[in-house]
């Protein structure tokens, strides 16, 4: 490999050429600061536009200060990274920035996770001089149903647009006006609503301020919790319990299932269940409909349309609804967990319990924003109810959990209730890319084959490679498998489906990078990607722990099939745990 | 070839097109024909001839004769008494502001006398909708010289030789950034030209465009064959209406002559060129922002390296000119290195095209050698200030550039002198000021540009250049301090230290410039309030002298806000409270009874 020698600081340091400034000053442990500059390193993702210019440095023979983050070293370049010259430029541009951003950080959704709050405490700014004649660039603020966008604390990082277009292919967000009142917006300066906007909420996962943030629902949660004549029930997605401990001071990647449980028990919730159930009923129901549609398929039947994708990804329907109308029959008609969830809670357990739907409040703990569009679609709801009346993000839960003065750190360890607590290790996979398929293998080859699956993990389906496949021995049937996280990814998978070239059988996705364990309502990785590489580790973990790893295999999941739905794929199991897709208008609304 | 022996031109320039260019070139043509002319005499509307104060102006070609503020009207006594008859009309003629006189001629014209023309040698002369005519005149000479005789090296090595620099504002070698555009081997290549011309009051590109569009034609072709590419786009601001339908005639009318397109002249050489269109935005001469424009994307810059020259349109080899630029690349091939070298400065080439405005009698589009002095511009070539106001200031390199002083007059004019005094050559803006233009001012009126069109990409200039403005402001209403001062300093500093692009590197030039030459006119605006100029208005009031009031009531009744009261021929007060300071009174009084203060 090439390199070359350069001196940092007065030290000097050889790096691989193409290595940036900034790289290199970190191997001598120089930390130049960088705040519009992001990278998940594991995944491939930079965002490097040297907008903010607070990582500048001083390079001999240059006549302007140099950009860190994107100047690459030079043989015989000589760096110095804290000049007079260069620390009096950083916080002047800091001073800039501050100038133009509300200085509301008490009462900001982002205060205590703000990378500009940290960095102009880092910088040591005490006052912004002239900011009593300063103007402000104020825009109108925008609420959808998962994301609020609040552009007057936009600092233009431009890692939101880096994320909708590049990573994820949306298109909803660009930079839209020129000069001061520049910022990131749909077209038009329009409603998220109105743009092509999945709601997968990276732009939200990776915004450094408060410009973007969840709508936050624990209001409604609490007031559900007060009421007394309410049964309030909750679920919690597999990825929460990887990441949840990271709000409270943990290490990234330490599970916290039991205290988790603890905690929302001691928050009133009436039964404590956990969407993992609904994902081994999910592997029943797209389980036997991708075995269906294969044995249709392998006999000759030309309506039985392969591959089959997975649909339990509420970004990725919305992402397919709008750029693949036509497809539409292609993903399984299987809703995702959370509504089937709701679905069951509120007919099947609240039957059980003798309780009216209508005084049953089904809450979910997502790592997602997706989900809080997905709960409020029409077909999710019975009479105007929804099975799932409310979804909040781990983020939410966290901050719910420190405003009930719960100290969670020292909860004992509990145990989800039954019946729609009970899992087994495939439903804890969800969490991460990849698993999904796997827990369906695990099922769907028993099933197949009637045989005992030997070996259970499928390490062949893991990892973080943005488009992987796997092809996987069903007894001498060869099962063609394809994954994609990022819809960026899921696209490429896509243009093959569309044009006939997809030698894939099944193919999983996940919208946001990573899984679920990266949604876009999990606490923030600030561009750390380690943090979601020991999140997808935890739930390998999990799984590893179960003592039951196959979802055919959980006794209330048979239970559930016996006293209630009879077969997966049954007329009721269709009624109750299938949908159907919608073409979502590429209409340009343009609003005051 | 034409027939027509003689051509009357009318100038297109921009006051021209105000005062009636079009009717004009109407009314002569319905002249000539009344005395069945029009196959003899061509009317032909045609770039900036540099006279604008005395516009519309009418040249009777080849004899040079300049009618100047020539009306529709006058087209008959042009057509009945110079062109049947070969008598002058005397009236018409334009009279030099310095001495008075009536001047026969283009060859007595003082202004003329110092200036040389390269880049704007067929502009005037030939018929820009001709591509015969253009020939005629040495068009495709250049092309066909390289194409047939010379080897790319050889001329890359004529440029590189010439010490030809960009005329866009970065002074870059041209012949270097062709090389290595050339070195960098690829399955396409582009030649881009910038004609995305957005300095306030610059219109050099659009005079060649419009006037000699061939000669940009002709060196993209000639860069092509040089650099290994069959690509040419030209970037045009879609303001520029008359430039684009020019240029659009001359690729069509040069396609048919095989001077573009497959198989040029033979030779197996094909290059064909593509217009693109601007959408008004001056950091799209930026040339990132220029290339990300082309592509559809946000016209916005990226941070070089990558060159355009390595990674530009489409990912590929690209060379981006601007219009001046490649204007001077067919003389160079046909004349050769050492002529072009042998003009100018020892760092600086050939000749360099300025649009002089301002405070100055004579304006419009000069050319002269580098190394021409300032004074020289102003003074001989600019025929000096109006009215005897005294020289002030001089603020060259647009927007972007800085005010030089009495004492940088006789600098000569090249790319680095003008850097070192604190300014820049730019695209070639230059504009006059005298006594009564208050610096702070200045400083702000060009900071409220650039406020405006910054991209927004990078901080210092999205932010910065706004508190920049804000501040100027603040000190012209009387609000500033000495510590006010210093910051403007620090942030002006700071943004031309920091900013990812030429726009914010250069933008706060002005202020700087003026806070090195004119402090004390920033520290009359800060300390005592003032403002020497008397064009600040919250810093000024208009006050009645007693000693000269007549008591005329002329200005109380043209005061819009009725400030002014006092009994008929008794001294007039103004009320400080009520005066807006419209300056209307002060316009009326003929007894030099108000004064500013």
């Amino acid at each position: 490999m090439e390199t070359v020698k350069l001196t940092i600081d007065n030290k000097t340091v050889e790096v691989p050429k193409g290595t940036t400034v900034s790289k290199a000053a970190r191997m001598l442990g120089i930390d130049i600061p960088l705040l519009c500059h992001m990278e998940l390193h594991d995944l491939g993702i930079e965002n490097k536009p040297a907008g903010c210019r607070i990582c500048v440095v001083e390079v001999e023979g240059r006549r302007n200060l140099a950009p860190s983050c994107v100047t690459t070293c030079e043989e015989g370049m000589v760096v110095k990274t804290h000049t007079t010259r260069v620390l009096n430029a950083r916080r002047t541009v800091m001073e800039f920035i501050l100038s133009d951003h509300p200085k509301d950080c008490l009462i900001c959704p982002k205060s205590g996770h703000c990378e500009l709050q940290d960095m102009a405490k880092r910088l040591g700014i005490r006052e912004i001089p002239g900011q009593e004649i300063a103007a402000m660039s104020t825009y109108r603020k925008d609420t959808s149903p998962s994301i609020i966008r609040d552009l007057d604390k936009c600092i233009m990082c431009r890692r939101c647009e880096m994320m909708c277009n590049e990573v994820q292919t949306v298109g909803a967000l660009s930079a839209i006006n020129r000069g001061f009142m520049s910022a990131v917006a749909p077209a038009f300066e329009q409603n998220l609503e109105y743009s092509p906007c999945t709601y997968c909420g990276q732009c939200v996962a990776v915004c450094p301020t408060g410009a973007l943030t969840e709508v936050n629902h624990t209001p409604d949660v609490l007031r559900a919790l007060a009421d007394p004549s309410k049964t309030v029930v909750v679920q919690t997605a597999p990825a929460v319990r990887a990441a949840l401990g990271e709000e409270f001071g943990l290490e990234p990647g330490t599970l916290v299932t039991g205290k988790m449980v603890a905690a929302l028990r001691a928050l009133g919730f009436d039964y404590v269940f956990d969407t993992d159930f609904a994902a081994d009923l999910t592997i029943m129901e797209e389980g036997t409909e991708l075995l269906d549609r294969l044995k249709r398929h392998l006999s000759g039947d030309k309506t039985a349309r392969l591959p089959i994708l997975t649909s339990c990804c509420p970004g990725w329907v919305n992402f397919f609804e709008y750029y693949y109308p036509d497809l539409k029959d292609v993903p399984s008609t299987a809703k995702s967990p959370q509504q089937m969830f709701g679905a069951v809670a509120k007919s099947y357990f609240a039957g059980k319990k003798g309780i009216n739907r209508k005084d049953m409040v089904v809450v979910s703990v997502m790592p997602c924003l997706a989900k809080k569009y997905e709960c409020q679609r029409g077909e999710f709801s019975v009479d105007g109810n929804p099975d799932v009346d409310y979804s909040i993000s781990t983020r939410e839960l966290a901050a719910f959990i420190k405003q009930a003065n719960i100290d969670f750190n020292n909860l004992p360890e509990e145990e989800f209730d039954n019946p729609l607590g009970e899992s087994t290790g495939a439903g804890v996979i969800f969490g991460t890319t990849g698993g999904v398929i796997e827990a369906a293998v695990r099922t769907a080859y028993e099933l197949y084959t009637g045989k005992k699956l030997e070996r259970l993990d499928f390490t062949e389906l893991r990892g973080f490679e943005g488009v992987r496949s796997a092809t996987v021995d069903f007894d001498g049937l060869k099962l063609n498998i394809g994954i994609a996280h990022g819809l960026g990814n899921a696209r490429k998978l896509l243009d093959d489906v569309k044009s006939g070239k997809s030698q894939f059988h099944a193919i999983e996705i996940m919208a946001c990078p990573g899984g679920c364990i990266g949604g876009g309502g999990q606490p923030l990785h600030h561009g750390k990607s380690e943090i979601l590489k020991a999140r997808a580790a935890a739930i390998y973990r999990e799984d590893k722990n179960k003592p039951l790893r196959k979802s055919h295999e959980n006794p209330f999941i048979i239970e559930l099939y016996k006293e209630y739905l009879g077969e997966p794929n049954s007329e009721k199991a269709h009624h109750l745990l299938h949908t159907h897709y919608f073409e979502r208008k590429k209409k340009i609304f343009v609003k005051p | 070839m034409s027939e027509k022996i003689i051509k009357l031109m009318v100038c297109s320039g921009k006051n021209c097109s105000r005062k009636q260019g079009d009717d004009i070139t109407d009314a002569l043509k319905l002249e000539l024909e009344a005395v069945s002319l029009e196959n003899k005499v061509q009317v032909v509307r045609t770039a900036c001839f540099g006279l604008c104060n005395a516009g519309p102006v009418v040249k009777v070609w080849p004899e040079g004769t300049i009618y100047t503020g020539v009306s529709p009207d006058d087209a008959a006594e042009i057509v009945n008494e110079h062109i049947l008859k070969g008598r002058k009309v005397e009236r018409l003629l334009y009279t030099d502001p310095a001495t008075g006189k009536k001047i026969p001629d283009e060859k007595s014209l003082t202004s003329l006398k110092k200036q040389l023309r390269i880049v704007l040698r067929n502009c005037g002369i030939t018929d820009p909708e001709n591509v015969e005519d253009a020939i005629a005149h040495g068009a495709y000479l250049a092309l066909a010289k390289v194409l047939t005789e010379m080897q790319p090296e050889d001329a890359i090595k004529i440029i590189k030789d010439s010490g030809l620099r960009g005329r866009g504002g970065g002074g870059f070698p041209t012949g270097l950034k062709w090389e290595i555009a050339r070195k960098n081997q690829s399955d396409e290549k582009y030649v881009v030209c910038n004609a995305d011309e957005g300095d306030p009051g610059a219109f050099m590109d659009r005079s060649v465009l419009e006037g000699d569009p061939h000669a940009v034609l002709e060196a993209m072709a000639i860069c092509g064959y040089c650099i290994g590419s069959s690509n040419g786009l030209i970037y045009i601001r879609a303001e520029y209406p008359l430039a684009v339908q020019r240029l659009k005639i001359a690729i069509t009318q040069a396609r048919e002559y095989g001077l573009l397109g497959k198989n040029i002249i033979g030779t197996g050489f094909d290059f064909d060129i593509e217009i693109r269109y601007g959408a008004g935005a001056f950091v799209c001469g930026e040339e990132t922002a220029l290339i990300h424009s082309m592509e559809g994307l946000r016209g916005e810059p990226t941070v070089k390296p990558p060159y355009p020259a390595q990674s530009g349109f489409r990912g590929k080899p690209t060379n981006v000119n601007n219009v001046e630029t490649f204007a001077c690349v067919s003389p160079i091939i046909l004349k050769g290195a050492d002529w072009f070298s042998s003009i100018g400065t020892q760092k600086s080439k050939g000749t360099k095209v300025f649009a002089l405005a301002g405070k100055v009698n004579n304006v419009g589009l000069i050319e002269v050698p580098m190394g021409t002095t300032l004074r020289e511009v102003i003074f001989e070539i600019g025929g000096g200030l109006p009215k005897d106001k005294k020289f002030k200031a001089v603020q060259t390199g647009g927007p972007s550039g800085g005010c030089l002083t009495e004492k940088h007059l006789d600098t000569p004019i090249d790319f680095d002198n003008l850097v070192a005094a604190g300014s820049m050559m730019g695209s070639g803006g230059m504009i006059v000021m005298d006594e009564v233009d208050c610096m702070v001012a200045v400083a702000k009126y060009y900071l409220d540009f650039t406020v405006e069109e910054s991209c927004g990409k990078c901080a210092p200039c999205r932010i910065g250049n706004k508190r920049l403005h804000e501040l100027l402001e603040h000190i012209s209403k009387g609000h500033g301090t000495r510590a006010d001062l210093d910051r403007l300093r620090n942030m002006s500093v700071v943004i031309k230290d920091t900013s990812l692009c030429g726009l914010g590197q250069s933008s706060p030039n002005p202020v700087l410039s003026t806070l090195d030459n004119f402090m004390d006119e920033y520290i009359a605006h800060v300390d005592a309030k003032k403002c020497p100029a008397g064009k600040c208005r919250d810093l000024m009031q208009y006050l009645i002298v007693k000693e000269n009031c007549v008591g005329c009531t002329a200005c109380a009744r043209v005061c819009p806000v009725n400030a002014i009261s006092g009994e008929r021929k008794e001294p007039h007060l103004i009320n400080q409270s009520v005066c807006i300071k419209c300056g209307a009174c002060y316009e009326k009084c003929k007894f030099d009874a108000i004064i500013i203060q």
